[in-house]
């Protein structure tokens, strides 16, 4: 507890565990939908995208999360739509976007002469990178991600089930689609500055998956992933303060031993 | 007007016509039986009526003030995602989601019709139970009961006695006739069981590859068109 509250008495670890926490519950919630619906790719491009929309606003000397907020919340829309439109094309096209947005940061990065610190810091996150401002924004934004997953949860929960069945009996399938994919954009750009472009996308598979190993109703993954997701990111954190570990790494790391344990566990209770 | 007007439709899987220059309608109080082989496209008409596939050519239109959320939807099996954690109540109540509009919380009066349906469909003790550890029988219940939740004037049921045991089936036929005569919703169900639609609907739409029947049941059985059919299954006309 020592070591806790020394840690707290750093503004920049304050403001990191703060935004941490918050992340941690929109991404573990949001991301039991989209690993059910098979859509967790989505995650994984929408960062790169932030990566790259992160790279111009600082080499135009914007501030970050303003400009990239609105890009990636636009790449959700268009990966949506090309997932839809087709599951296999759709799969290339996220990796095209991907990889070209990844691409066209690291350029743009490395030609504007900020160095590979820069770089670095971007890709695998630091959590010096917090300003108080993106902090406020953070928290603002990400409260309201939760208050909107909580009140159209049980929508949410009909559409990921069955969409055919919810689109037929008259709920506004699109809509929905659409609330989870900005909701994921902004959880992702907020959380991508401490986790980094690589890894924020863990935030949203590893807590969704554990749970599934444990809980076989919706109620209970979604909590316990909310929970559990919590709990790897303050180890992970408090882990990465004492050993002067990168944060976010520690943070998948912890994630990692949790999948194995609830694994295990899950073994052992079908027994 | 007619509740469900469809006017030369064709409904095609990547441009590969799957049915042609179809025509029927659904007025208030119709119980459509559709019959036919498998592979005929009788899921893919139920998609098309339900406005999940949109035909390729001719309309389907909706009238009587029939609105989406009034209709009440049982996906043929197969369509269902078998690994998902949830639970039977959870699964029934999103069945009543439609009538909340754009509030997000289930009403009292809509609760009761959960639990309602659940007690008919005897699962009632399943409901804190993994969907995905019942068996089909018993899944086939669930999604029934969903089904019963969400309709309003409409039900529409694919293959809806598939996997229930003869004790199941007689109760399902009974509920949907008192569906269909008490609260006059309209029925459109898919079936394998010729026998079961002839006693029970009003009309039978019947698809073939090549052929199609639609008309009264009475002009069903009287007609060229179900001779082999009825022959088959031990003929019920006599
Ligand atoms: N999603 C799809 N994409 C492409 N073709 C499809 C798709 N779904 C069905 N088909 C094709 O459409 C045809 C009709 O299928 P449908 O499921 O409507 O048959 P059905 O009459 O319901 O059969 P069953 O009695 O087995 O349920 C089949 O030849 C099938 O191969
Ligand atoms: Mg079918």
């Amino acid at each position: 507890m020592n070591i806790f509250s020394l840690m707290m008495s750093y503004p920049f670890m304050m403001r990191a565990v703060v935004v941490g926490i918050l992340v941690s519950l929109c991404a573990s919630m949001l991301g039991v939908c989209l690993v059910l619906r098979k859509l967790s790719m989505i995650g994984d491009g929408l960062s790169h995208v932030g990566f790259g929309a992160l790279a111009i606003a600082s080499v135009l000397g914007f501030s970050p999360l303003e400009i990239t907020i609105p890009i990636v919340i636009a790449a959700a829309f268009l990966l949506l739509k090309l997932t839809e439109s087709s599951k296999i094309k759709g799969d290339s096209a996220i990796a095209i976007i991907s990889t070209g947005a990844l691409a066209l940061g690291v350029m743009i990065i490395s030609v504007s002469g900020n160095g590979n610190a820069d770089l670095n810091s971007y890709l695998f996150g630091s959590i010096l990178a917090m300003s108080n401002t993106d902090m406020i924004l953070s928290v603002v934004l990400s409260v309201v991600v939760l208050i909107l997953f909580n009140v159209f949860y049980n929508k949410i929960f009909a559409v990921t089930f069955d969409e055919e069945f919810a689109r037929a009996t008259g709920i506004n399938t699109e809509l929905f689609n659409i609330l989870i994919a900005v909701l994921t954009a902004v959880t992702i750009v907020i959380g991508m500055r401490m986790m980094g472009a690589m890894l924020i996308s863990s935030l949203i598979i590893f807590p969704a998956i554990s749970s599934m190993r444990i809980f076989k109703t919706f109620k209970p993954v979604t909590i316990c992933s909310a929970i559990l997701s919590v709990i790897c990111f303050m180890i992970g954190i408090t882990l990465s303060y004492i050993y002067a570990t990168p944060t976010g790494a520690s943070i998948v790391l912890v994630n990692i031993a949790a999948l194995l344990i609830f694994f295990i566990i899950g073994k052992i209770l079908k027994k | 007007m007619a509740l469900i007007t469809c006017d030369n439709i064709t409904l095609s899987y990547d441009s590969r016509p799957i049915i042609s220059d179809l025509s029927f309608v659904v007025s208030q109080g119709d119980y459509l039986c559709i019959l036919g082989e498998n592979g005929a496209g009788k899921s893919t008409l139920m998609k098309g009526i339900l406005g999940l596939l949109k035909p390729t050519s001719g309309e389907i239109k909706y009238g009587d003030e029939l609105v989406q959320s009034e209709i009440g939807y049982l996906p043929q099996q197969s369509d269902i995602q078998r690994d998902f954690p949830a639970s039977v109540s959870e699964v029934v109540s999103s069945g009543c989601l439609n009538k909340c509009g754009i509030f997000p919380f289930l009403k009292k009066t809509q609760k009761e019709t959960v639990k309602k349906n659940m007690d008919f469909l005897g699962i009632t003790e399943l409901s804190h139970k993994c969907y995905q550890d019942l068996s089909g029988g018993q899944q086939q219940r669930v999604l029934l009961a969903r089904a019963l939740c969400a309709a309003g004037k409409l039900i529409v049921l694919d293959e809806p006695v598939a996997g229930l045991d003869p004790v199941a089936t007689n109760e399902l036929y009974a509920l949907i006739k008192t569906l269909n005569k008490k609260y006059n919703i309209s029925v459109i169900m898919v079936s394998h069981d010729i026998n079961g639609a002839i006693n029970n609907a009003t009309h039978i739409l019947h698809l073939e590859h090549n052929d199609m029947f639609y008309g009264t049941v009475k002009e069903y059985i009287t007609g060229e068109f179900s001779k082999k059919f009825l022959n088959i299954n031990g003929g019920n006309n006599k």
